[in-house]
Order: structure tokens, then C-alpha cells, then sequence
């Protein structure tokens, strides 16, 4: 029973947390998931959006770059008489005066002729006289007005980009062209940097690297290109032309791939692109610094409602525990209430009944008592005097045993009405003194100490006084035949506690087992031996106590003793000031 | 005791007619004149064939109650102290007979030194309210 209790109680404790939980955590899930996506979604964007401008703004400047050099070789080439421009010296002095001006972007200037052939050349390399028919940078370049090649090694076997740009030369042309300092142009390149992993580097439409690199890019420069080339459902695969050309605008475009953000801007007319990479745990450093200060709340919001539905479960199931409690208690008393009820109607029916025949049997004794001098004169004739004192001695134990008889009546009969139940103001002290004066002998045959502590200036209670006595004689005679002639310790104390006199009666007796203890108010419910005990003193007890208002409690160790406590209410203020008024 | 020249009269009414019979056995003996009722209506009749010094009547009879009885009683002999006694020991029955006029209140069994103690308490008023 205990046991089922206790699941019971678990269980509700259990889903009382479970409810406080769920219905906590839901909104906290869905607003920290709702917002978090959004938080996510818009820095996200912004970030992106940021370096976007970023790539854009660089790549402008490289266009830049690109177009002022070209201008400024249109303008030389322009400028210049042809004379000078196939005149090695003269190219000398016009790359020193370029490199003065323009700091070490020139390397050298070259002026090839139509048959590929370099008729002037100025700058560190032995390269006067060079042909290029052969080269593909010359085909191209013979091809179309001007031209900036892409990077490659040719004959100095470094790798390099020229700016070409065509020379009317009487009925053919010269080509005019310039090496642009590869270094400085990758510097320029790498002048974007972001975060701690921002690197750019630019990527001809063969996914050939146009700048000096000087990390190991994640994936392969082709795999960027067609990766970037497959974000755009416009852009035919490995084609990023076809983007910047559509939008006219920015034409930034990303990708992240593998735990990287990859940024894709082409460059001179779409045949180059300039590529940005970042790592995207540092790009979004920020936003994953905010997720994991958000995570973090979270937790500890999960954290604070789990134990406050734990706290909150545990005080509301402790608190509909202990109604149980009181209700079952309640429940209890109403029951013992009816029994001892039921109990007194028919107790008063049996006293009655019985009551008249013992009556007539201790009369009929009591007849034979009287006609005893007539019997004695008969048994003294008949020599028979000793009939004299066996018919007397019956008599005497015919009439004792009625008296136990009325006795137990008297005990029905009060435990049925409760005897003298007039109540009125009665001082408890007053009724242990009397009470005591009446046991103090039989205490001391059956060697019992009795210690009397009474709380002076105990507030007055309504009762019975007979009814208290009967009450505090039937504790006190239990704990006497308790002690049983063993000897020992009573004490009767009494004391004021928040609005009740409270008369304690402990004595050292050995004890009443805990297997009996919820027995011991039950009517008939005796360990005494048959025939020493009714089993209605703590009955009555339980009755009077009951109707006064008050409280019996009681509490047993085995071995060491039991102790009753009697609660009464002491008389409401009220009263006791109408009282003081008169 | 109480017996001598002049015998007092005691009507014991009580439908235990055992008991009213021993009650009056041992009454007789101690030289007291007894007749017996045993029911309310019977004890009223042999009030009004004769008196009687003092009554004895049991509070709980079939047909008329020992309350009904010393109300009548009253009635028809407003001097003669009434003794109550019954088996059910009824505090407030006891009251009540006492309000009617009873003049003592006995439970059975009750000591017969007692009884004989209030019969003469009540013969003593009875010859005082005679006087």
C-alpha cells in the first residue's frame, strides 16, 4: 500500500515536471530556433553581402589597374615617334622614366614588328632580337588593337603578363608591348585580406593561377571554377562570363564548399576571375560566437526550468501529499467517529439489559446474606457450620463479581453518553490534582515513582471534570498495570503550546509494538489478560477527547516506554476577556 | 431499622419482576410493609387503592415509563417521595426525574446499604412534609 503510494506520488511528481518541461520549453525551443534561423540567415547575408563589396571593390580596382596600364602604353605608343619606339635606347630611357613615375610596375617595354620579330627591347632581360613569331601572346595580340595577355613563362622562364598594343607602321603594324612586374600585380592582388584566412588570387577561364600564390587553396583551382560556375543556373557550367555579363552590376557570386567560402569576380572581360577564399568558420566568426552565446543561454534556460519544475513538482505533490494525508486521517477518524457511535447505542442497549439481571443476582445474593443467621441455626443443628462460611464466602464472590459486572456497564454506558458531560471552565492543574491524590497510593504499591510537573499559569479549557479525570485515570491506570509491579516512572506533566493545554502521561513501561500501536483507540482492543482489561478505556478516551475539541496522540518506544498526549483548546481570548469584564 | 409500630409502606414498581420480587423480600425483612407493581399502569392503580410512605419505581417499563409514572405519581401524592432507579443509568433521565420531583436517583445494582440509607432520607422528608 505504502509502496503504491509512493509510485503514485512519483509518478504525478514525474509528469507534473514533465508538463512545467514541455510547456516551458516548447516556446523557448521554437522562439530560440525561429530567431536563431533568422539571426543565422540575415548575419549570414550580411557577411556575405559585406565581402561581396569587398571582392567587388577589390576587382574594380584591379580593372583599374589593368585599363590605366593599357592606357598608358596606348598613350606612349601614341605619343611616341616609331623612332623612338625601335630604338632600344630610346625605350630604355622612356622605361626609366615610366619606372620613376609609376614606381616598378614596368619590367621592360619590347617593340615587336609585324613578323614577330623584336626590333627593340628595354629592360633586365637579354631579349633583343627575339622572335615571337611563335608565341601565342603575339598571334593574339597581332589579332586586335591591344591585348593583356595572361600569365606565362616565355622566354625569360618566369612567368609574367605583358600589355600589347598595336602600332601603325607604314603599310603593317608594331606591337608595342609592355611586362608588368608580376610580383607587385600579385601584391596588389593580395592586398584584400579578411579575418585571419582571407586570401585572393586571380584565375584565367583555364583555371590557371594569374598571380603568385602562396598557399595551398582547398580544392583545385578548375574544381573552384566549376563549382562557382554551377551556383548560377544562368551560367553554363565553367562559364562565369555569362554572369557578369548578365547583371551588368555586381556580379560578385559565392559559394561555399567544404567548410570554405569561395567569392567569384571576373576580371578583364570575363577572362579572368578574381577569387576570394575564406575559411567560413573565421568569415562567420562573429555569428558562430553568437550561436554558441545563444546555445549557452539556452542551456541554462533549460537548466533553470528543469529544476524549477523539479522544485515546483516536488512542493505541489508534497503539499497534495500531505491533503491526502489529512484526508485519509480525516477519513480515519470519521470512521473510528461512526464505529464508536454505532458502538455506543448498542453499548447503552446492552448495559440496560445487563444491568437488570446482575441487579437481581446481587439481590438474590444479598437475600441469601440476610437469611444467613436463619441458615446458620439450621447448619449448627444439623452440625454443619461449616456450610456457614462456603454459603457466605459465595455470597461474597457472587457479589464482588457483580460489582465488576456494573462496572463494565458503567464504562459502556459511559463510553455511549460520556458520562457527566457538563461541560464548563475547567483548570487541567485542578483535575491532575485530584486525579493524582487517587492513584498516588496505588503508585506506590506498585512502586511506581510518579513526578507531577504542572505548568503554572495554564489557560483555563472547556471540559468535563469528570470526564477529564475518567480520561487522565484510564491513561494512568494503563500505565500503572503497564509497569505491572516492575516499578518505574510515571510523570504527568502539563504545558501551554499554541493554544492548547497539553497534558503528557509517560511512563517507563515497556512499550506497545508498533503492529499495535494504529489498534490501541479501537474499542474492545485489550493486551491485557482476559478478564483485567474491557478494551474501552482508550476508547472513551478517544471519545471524550474527541469531543472536547482536542487531540490523543500517542507515541511508544518498545523497551523504553510509552507516552500519551492529551491536546485540549484553551478557552478563545475573547471569552476569557468577556470573562475579565465582569 | 425502619420497622417498628408503625411499618412505612414502599411500592416497588419495576417490570423485572424478579428483581422488585427479592427488592422486596429483603425490604420485608428489615420490617418494611412492600407491595410490588410491575408496570407503570399496575403501580398507579395500587397508588389509588391505597398510599404509601414511599416508591420505588424503575425508570424503563413497556408501558408507561418510570417519568410518566412520577408525574402521575405527583399528581395523586404530591408528598410521597419517588426513589428512581433504573438499569440504563441514564444521567440525563436522572436529571429529568429529578426536575419532576424525584427524590434520589439509584443505578442498578445499586448497594442495598445505600438504598436503605435513601429510603429512610426519604421517609424522614416524607413525615417532615406529613407534619
Amino acid at each position: 500500500m505504502k509502496n503504491n503510494e509512493d509510485t503514485y506520488y512519483k509518478s504525478l511528481r514525474r509528469t507534473i515536471t514533465l508538463i512545467i518541461v514541455a510547456v516551458s520549453l516548447f516556446p523557448l525551443f521554437l522562439l530560440a530556433a525561429v530567431a536563431g534561423y533568422r539571426f543565422h540567415t540575415s548575419y549570414r547575408g550580411k557577411v556575405i553581402s559585406h565581402l561581396q563589396e569587398i571582392v567587388e571593390k577589390h576587382a574594380r580596382q584591379i580593372d583599374q589597374f589593368l585599363l590605366e596600364k593599357l592606357a598608358e602604353i596606348q598613350t606612349l605608343a601614341t605619343i611616341t615617334p616609331v623612332e623612338e619606339l625601335t630604338s632600344s635606347a630610346s625605350l630604355a630611357e622612356i622605361l626609366y622614366s615610366f619606372q620613376k613615375s609609376f614606381g616598378g610596375v614596368y619590367v621592360d617595354f619590347g617593340c615587336v614588328d609585324s613578323s614577330g620579330y623584336q626590333v627593340a627591347y628595354a629592360g633586365p632581360f637579354h631579349l633583343a632580337r627575339a622572335n615571337y613569331a611563335k608565341a601565342e601572346w603575339f598571334k593574339k595580340a597581332s589579332a586586335q588593337p591591344y591585348f593583356i595577355s595572361d600569365v606565362f613563362l616565355g622566354l625569360r622562364g618566369l612567368p609574367h603578363f605583358i600589355v600589347a598594343v598595336q602600332v601603325p607602321y607604314k603599310d603593317s603594324f608594331l606591337i608595342l608591348r609592355a611586362t608588368i612586374n608580376f610580383l607587385g600585380f600579385t601584391r596588389l592582388v593580395e592586398s584584400v585580406r579578411v579575418g585571419e584566412t582571407g586570401r585572393a588570387f586571380i584565375l584565367n577561364r583555364q583555371g590557371e593561377y594569374q598571380t603568385a600564390v602562396s598557399f595551398q587553396p582547398k580544392l583545385e583551382p578548375k574544381q573552384i571554377l566549376e563549382s562557382l560556375a554551377s551556383k548560377s543556373a544562368d551560367a553554363p557550367s565553367g562559364n562565369l562570363r555569362a554572369v557578369n555579363g548578365a547583371s551588368g552590376a555586381s556580379s560578385v557570386i559565392y559559394k561555399e564548399i567544404d567548410g570554405t567560402l569561395y567569392l567569384a569576380r571576373p576580371l578583364k572581360k570575363g577572362n579572368w576571375f578574381l577569387i576570394y577564399e575564406q575559411n567560413s568558420r573565421d568569415a562567420f566568426s562573429e555569428l558562430y560566437s553568437a550561436r554558441r552565446f545563444s546555445i549557452a543561454l539556452v542551456a541554462l534556460s533549460i537548466i533553470t526550468v528543469i529544476f524549477i519544475a523539479w522544485a515546483l513538482s516536488y512542493k505541489v505533490v508534497g503539499r497534495i501529499e500531505q491533503v491526502d494525508r489529512e484526508k485519509e486521517m480525516l477519513s480515519e477518524q470519521v470512521i473510528q467517529t461512526g464505529k464508536l457511535a454505532s458502538l455506543g447505542e448498542l453499548a447503552a442497549g446492552v448495559a440496560h439489559e445487563i444491568n437488570n439481571p446482575i441487579a437481581i443476582m446481587v439481590e438474590e445474593a444479598g437475600w441469601i446474606e440476610d437469611l444467613l443467621p436463619d441458615i446458620q441455626a439450621v447448619a449448627q443443628s444439623a452440625g454443619r457450620e461449616d456450610l456457614i462460611t462456603e454459603i457466605a464466602n459465595t455470597v461474597h464472590q457472587i457479589k464482588t463479581q457483580g460489582a465488576r459486572c456494573k462496572d463494565i456497564t458503567q464504562k459502556l454506558l459511559s463510553f455511549a453518553r460520556g458520562s457527566d458531560a457538563r461541560v464548563q471552565e475547567v483548570n487541567v492543574n485542578d483535575v491532575i490534582e485530584d486525579v493524582v491524590g487517587v492513584i498516588s497510593q496505588k503508585a506506590k504499591y506498585d512502586r511506581v515513582t510518579l513526578k507531577v510537573e504542572c505548568s503554572n499559569g495554564l489557560k483555563p479549557v472547556f471540559a468535563s471534570p469528570s470526564e477529564l479525570q475518567q480520561v487522565l485515570l484510564n491513561l494512568i491506570n494503563n500505565a500503572l498495570d503497564a509497569m505491572d509491579t516492575q516499578g518505574g516512572n510515571l510523570t504527568i506533566r502539563t504545558a501551554q503550546e499554541n493554544g492548547w493545554v497539553v497534558i503528557t502521561v509517560a511512563d517507563t513501561g515497556p512499550g506497545i509494538p508498533e503492529s499495535v500501536l494504529p489498534r490501541i483507540f479501537d474499542p474492545f482492543f485489550t493486551t491485557k489478560p482476559v478478564g483485567r482489561g474491557t478494551g474501552l478505556g482508550l476508547s472513551i478516551c478517544y471519545g471524550i477527547v474527541k469531543r472536547l475539541g482536542g487531540e490523543i496522540t500517542v507515541d511508544s518506544v518498545v523497551g523504553q516506554g510509552t507516552t500519551f498526549k492529551v491536546y485540549l483548546p484553551v478557552i478563545q481570548e475573547k471569552r476569557e476577556g468577556d470573562n475579565g469584564g465582569e | 431499622m425502619a420497622a417498628s409500630e408503625n411499618r412505612a409502606r414502599i411500592l416497588i414498581v419495576d417490570d423485572e419482576v424478579a428483581y422488585a420480587d427479592v427488592l422486596s423480600r429483603r425490604l420485608k425483612r428489615r420490617g418494611y410493609e412492600v407491595e410490588c407493581a410491575c408496570s407503570g399502569k399496575g403501580a398507579v392503580q395500587k397508588l389509588r387503592k391505597g398510599s404509601f410512605d414511599v416508591a420505588i419505581v424503575d425508570l424503563k417499563m413497556e408501558d408507561l415509563s418510570g417519568l410518566e409514572v412520577l408525574k402521575i405519581f405527583r399528581t395523586l401524592e404530591p408528598s410521597m417521595p419517588v426513589i428512581m432507579i433504573t438499569g440504563h443509568g441514564s444521567e440525563e433521565a436522572a436529571t429529568a426525574g429529578k426536575a419532576l420531583g424525584a427524590f434520589e436517583y439509584l443505578g442498578k445494582p445499586c448497594d442495598f446499604t445505600s438504598l436503605l440509607e435513601v429510603i429512610e432520607k426519604a421517609l424522614t422528608l416524607g413525615r417532615e412534609k406529613h407534619d
